[in-house]
């Protein structure tokens, strides 16, 4: 059975979103426990690939018994199977706070939101495992056409957002068809083992040099790094907060794991370095959106909108790990996708309850909310903390990594950027908290007393607990980043770093 | 240069439907206009994954086998490559779908807006 774990990952939760109408069309309030039990079969098949890559090294899974270059083969190493983790974990934990959120925010729509919810899980899982460029496309669309139709169903202003998202993300994913194309006409191959072992004679050819720059380009889109961030934004702030949850953390992190997987294994690391040197433009558009993504936070009033540009901020982050090319550097934006999930998952989450007992996300809103939800406020100022980089939270470690991968690359200018990228970080989420903190409800003077009594006013348990496991995954991350990056992140590093 | 031209004419014709796509998707202010152009950019590539398939004097790549021909050797050059086809059949559903979405999203863009010119959605959502 578990030799059999990669397939299951896979198959049950599509299966399982096939049949989620069907349950709905009997009983609506079946699909809860039925997308909470398919999800809660893959988390513990991606552990058992986990446990299995770690004691046994890389899993070859063979999807009909077809020999790699013409079959279709799963290949997981220590890469995947962390972010295999990953997904599942976080999407476990929206799928647990879902019900509550979704109940209040579409309440007629809760049948086909799971649908969506379990085949956009699908898509994820399925660009992380698989070793083969065209599934690896169809994995793309599944997720972003699952993304684009959950974001539409958001609040009034959402149907032009996601509209937006469709023409770019389309055009990416379009790039990336283009460039599997252009690959395979020169390789004959899709399979990502067989087109590395047949690339390196042919990095002289103009096809691969189109291929590069379509393949990055639509891989930027999806992952919103910084000058095609302009889906991103508006996306996250409309969609429902359950989805925003799901989507902000995930989709552009599997975007970014695609990238390390074209730039370190499609492509030879000394193809990317020396001989086009694309991974400095990559570390400086990375160093240029943390910037830019860190500004614009700044200026937002709306709390979830503030949140979805500081998501660009952290994109350009893990870009500029990637682009640094160094031990350091990779081993730091690896973390930081981690970090970041966990981070972006809670503060979202949070966000999400704000919603739900406010109505609204304005920040000028916040007054009191200290008192009235104490436990989602700690929450928060947690995730906050982890974005600034305060010890022991993991946004530091993956931070200090970073910074000491541009000084062995002796670049100066992104140890200033990442230095000054924590001050933005601290202007606007400490507006937040001083808001939520300190700022007194004016005393009304037509009743006794200068204060109203603050009567505690929390969130429901079911979306209490999957903020606080957020938080406490924050923490868990920080203190035991050593383990994880001994145990699985040292295994990514290309051995000519 | 124009032998150079048109010996690749297919390749030419997917480039220059692929930036008619880009075009409208880009500049086009009616959304269902941004949508026909997404839709033959997306044309396009199919075009040149169909164009990589083909050979000079290639036949379907199908073998009638009659008794005992089991072990007929096959000269590849003769048959056309099918994988390009059949990764193209997945990405026609890919497009359908795609296409179904941005239209559902347009069906409800219009009655929020009850119009499809981009400069006058933004100007009603301010």
């Amino acid at each position: 059975m578990t030799d059999q774990a990669p397939i299951i990952i896979i198959i049950i939760p599509l299966m399982f979103a096939l049949i989620t109408p069907l349950l709905g069309w009997i009983r609506k309030n079946l699909c809860y426990p039925w997308v909470l039990l398919s999800i809660t079969i893959s988390a513990l098949s991606s552990f058992i690939i986990l446990r299995t890559v770690l004691l046994r090294g890389v899993i070859h899974y063979r999807l009909g018994n077809w020999d790699p270059p013409w079959g279709i083969e799963y290949v997981i190493d220590h890469l995947n199977a962390l972010m295999l983790v990953i997904i599942t974990v976080i999407s476990l934990i929206v799928a647990v706070y879902s019900k509550k959120s979704i109940q209040r925010e579409i309440p007629d729509k809760i049948v086909y939101f799971y649908t969506i919810f379990l085949l956009q899980v699908t898509g994820y899982l399925g660009i992380v495992i698989s070793g083969d460029l065209f599934n690896i496309y169809v994995f793309l669309e599944i997720a972003s056409l699952a993304g684009y139709s959950l974001i539409a169903i958001g609040d009034e202003r959402a149907p032009y957002a996601s509209f937006r998202y469709v023409v770019m993300g389309t055009i990416g994913a379009s790039f990336y068809l283009l460039s599997v194309g252009y690959i395979y006409s020169v390789t004959g191959s899709l399979n990502i083992a067989d087109v590395a072992r047949l690339l390196p004679d042919l990095y002289n050819s103009n096809v691969i040099l189109t291929a590069l720059v379509f393949m990055f380009a639509g891989i930027g889109i999806k992952m919103a790094v910084f000058p095609m961030h302009a889906w991103a934004p508006n996306a996250y702030t409309h969609a429902p907060s359950a989805v925003s949850a799901l989507m902000a953390p995930l989709m552009t992190k599997v975007a970014a794991y695609l990238m390390i997987r074209v730039s370190f294994t499609v492509f030879k690391p000394e193809f990317i370095i020396d001989v086009i040197s694309l991974n400095s433009f990559i570390s400086w558009i990375g160093a240029v959106g943390v910037l830019v993504g860190s500004i614009f936070a700044i200026a937002q009033n709306n709390l979830k909108k503030m949140l979805s540009y500081s998501v660009v901020a952290q994109i350009g982050y893990i870009a500029l790990g990637i682009g640094l090319a160094n031990n350091y550097g990779l081993t730091g934006a690896v973390l930081h996708i981690v970090n970041e999930a966990f981070t972006k998952g809670c503060l979202f989450l949070v966000a999400g309850g704000i919603v739900y007992r406010l109505g609204g996300c304005n920040i000028n809103d916040f007054k009191n909310l200290f008192r009235k939800m104490p436990f989602t406020m700690t929450a928060f100022t947690i995730g906050a903390f982890s974005l600034i980089g305060i010890p022991p939270t993991c946004g530091f470690f993956s931070k200090l990594y970073l910074i000491l991968g541009s000084i062995e690359a002796d670049q100066w200018i992104f140890v200033g950027v990442l230095l000054f990228s924590s001050i933005l970080n601290v202007i606007y989420f400490f507006r937040v908290i001083q808001v939520a903190a300190f700022e007194k409800q004016m005393p009304d003077h037509s009743r006794e007393g200068p204060y109203e009594a603050v009567v505690i006013d929390e969130v429901p348990l079911t979306m209490l607990i999957p903020i606080q496991v957020t938080a406490l995954g924050i923490l868990l991350c920080g203190i035991f980043s050593t383990e994880i990056i001994s145990a699985v992140i040292k295994h990514v590093i290309p051995v000519s770093f | 240069m124009i032998d150079f031209i048109i010996e690749r004419y297919n390749f030419w014709i997917y480039i220059i439907l692929m930036m008619i796509g880009l075009y409208a998707m880009i500049t086009k202010r009616n959304l269902v206009k941004k949508v026909i152009g997404m839709n033959i950019f997306q044309t396009a590539i199919i075009l040149f994954y169909i164009s990589l398939a083909s050979k000079r004097g290639g036949t379907l790549p199908i073998l009638e086998h009659a008794h005992g021909e089991e072990n007929l050797t096959v000269d590849v050059s003769n048959y056309i490559n099918p994988l390009p086809h059949v990764l193209m059949l997945t990405a026609i559903v890919v497009m359908v779908a795609t296409l179904g979405v941005a239209l559902a999203i347009l069906i409800l863009i219009y009655r929020k807006y009850g119009t499809l010119e981009e400069d006058e959605i933004l100007k009603k959502m301010q």
